[in-house]
């Protein structure tokens, strides 16, 4: 299919949604308050604008996702790749990333406000937990992975040092399934924000969990849009750069 | 003539298993053409990469009879599958070995450009392994070896993967690079048309663990030497040899 015809149906398929939920919503089946109209949110949208929430909301939910996703993406990908290239440190980590991993990444609230407080930095904490273990495993099996002929190849050239050979052949090799982590990350990050901030942080969790309080559940859905519009725009420039990054590629 | 490659009773042992091979004696005169012949997992590739300092030996020793120097290496190495670094263009993937010797920017640009040009592919500079041909990457191959200015240039079956054509239009090429350049070449194919159409001596591999069964010295002049009654003779002769160095290895019943 030629790009532009996916994108006409890829719109399509978007406006034929909103259409019938409005139809839903505005037939009187439900009760505006548990479906409220998609018509009603550009209306809410500029309330929650003019009375400066929207902002202050979304202005500190990225600050939270930003340094989770930096912190979480820089540890998974520089201990994947050490994990990668030691065999011993790799056995070693076996157990214990089998006992951690499985571990979701709320179940660290209760340790996240212990030791952080209600703070900025424990929302980061939680975010970057889920974040961690995305790139700490792509990272590991992009190492892995890197084909060996070309190891052989470097140290042939003369490109023998461990650094020498992480700098010519791991890292460029390992960079696409890295990117792929990070990429994964990005999404994952997402999901975690509105959790970690379910329990009074302040940011987009803490204003969806208020507003349903209040069966405003068009402040809710706002939100929900907000980040979708978010991760869309995030996922996008993302998308960008790793082109740029990765223009060697086919 | 001097003698630029010595090795002098090796053996290479892979994980305490059977020696691949041992009490091998081998030697490249300078600006000799020699080529390793033999049957898939023969170790002829093994003796290269020892050569090489690609994996560690478990007796004897090898001389390369080089000159360290900081601006070439002794030897490079042609592998069978080029093995270019995809996200390396042309040019960079040429500059591989020189990274790490000392060139200006100048001197390097000059080397990469004249490996480039002794291949035919200078206009090729720009572009990503991904869109060359088989023929063209394994150029690149030759010419990233090249750039180094070694002495020995040590060749893994670099045709092996290549279809007829374009591996008879190599080989003329390597033909002429070497009278140009005069490099001396350690050659590994299993193709003994190929290896007697190219090298001035064929050490025919076999046994187990490996040993140098035979050596056929090819005094046939390089212009006439496919049209030669003589080298299909010599063919055949080398063929022989393999065959019968089948029959007389005893493959283990594990």
């Amino acid at each position: 299919m030629k790009p532009a015809t996916s994108y006409t149906y890829s719109a399509l398929g978007l406006i034929a949604f909103l259409l019938l939920w409005e139809a839903i919503a505005q037939s009187g089946w439900i009760e505006t308050h548990l479906l409220p109209p998609p018509s009603t949110l550009p209306q809410t949208l500029a309330s929650e604008i003019s009375l400066g929430i929207w902002q202050t909301m979304i202005w500190a939910s990225l600050r939270h996702y930003t340094v989770g996703f930096f912190v979480g993406s820089l540890l998974g990908v520089c201990l994947g790749i050490i994990v990668a290239m030691c065999p011993r440190v790799a056995a070693s980590q076996a157990w214990l990333a089998r006992v951690f991993r499985p571990i979701p990444p709320l179940a660290w609230i209760p340790f996240a406000i212990i030791w952080f407080g209600i703070s900025q930095t424990a929302a980061a904490f939680i975010i970057s937990i889920g974040i961690f273990w995305i790139n700490y495993f792509t990272a590991m099996s992009a190492v892995q992975t890197v084909d060996k002929d070309l190891v052989e190849v470097a140290r042939a050239f003369g490109h023998r040092s461990t650094s020498a050979i992480l700098r010519t052949v791991i890292l460029p090799a390992a960079a696409p399934g890295i990117f792929s982590g990070l990429r994964a990350g990005l999404g994952q990050g997402w999901m975690t924000v509105v959790a970690a901030e379910l329990f009074g942080i302040a940011g987009i969790g803490q204003r969806m969990i208020e507003a349903s309080g209040l069966l405003a559940s068009e402040v809710v859905i706002l939100y929900m849009f907000s980040i979708a519009a978010l991760y869309g725009l995030s996922d996008f420039a993302f998308i960008k750069v790793q082109k740029q990054v990765l223009n060697w590629q086919r | 003539m001097a003698k630029i490659i010595e090795v002098d009773d090796l053996a290479v042992n892979y994980n305490d298993a059977e020696p691949v091979f041992s009490g091998l004696n081998l030697t490249v005169k300078k600006g000799e053409f020699v080529s390793l012949v033999g049957s898939s997992g023969s170790g002829k590739s093994t003796i290269l990469r020892a050569v090489a300092d690609l994996i560690p030996t478990s007796h004897g020793c090898i001389r390369i009879n080089s000159p360290q120097e900081k601006t070439r290496r002794p030897f490079a190495m042609v592998f069978q599958a080029a093995n270019l670094m995809p996200w390396r263009t042309v040019y960079e993937n040429v500059a591989l070995g020189l990274e790490g010797l000392d060139l200006g920017k100048d001197l390097i640009h000059r080397r990469i450009n004249s490996a480039l040009n002794l291949v035919g592919l200078t206009e090729a500079r720009g572009r990503w392994p991904y869109q060359l041909s088989g023929g063209q990457r394994q150029r690149i191959g030759i010419a990233r070896a090249l750039a180094v200015d070694p002495d020995i240039l040590l060749m893994d079956e670099p045709f092996g993967a290549l279809d007829a054509i374009t591996r008879t239009t190599l080989q003329k090429e390597l033909l002429r690079i070497w009278s140009e350049t005069k490099k001396s070449i350690l050659f590994v194919t299993h193709d003994i048309e190929e290896a007697v159409y190219l090298s001035d001596r064929v050490l025919l591999i076999g046994g187990q663990p490996a040993q140098i069964i035979e050596e056929y010295n090819i005094s046939i002049s390089r212009k006439l030497r496919r049209e030669h009654s003589e080298f299909l003779d010599i063919v055949k002769d080398i063929r022989k040899g393999l065959q019968s160095s089948f029959d007389t290895t005893v493959i283990p019943i594990v």
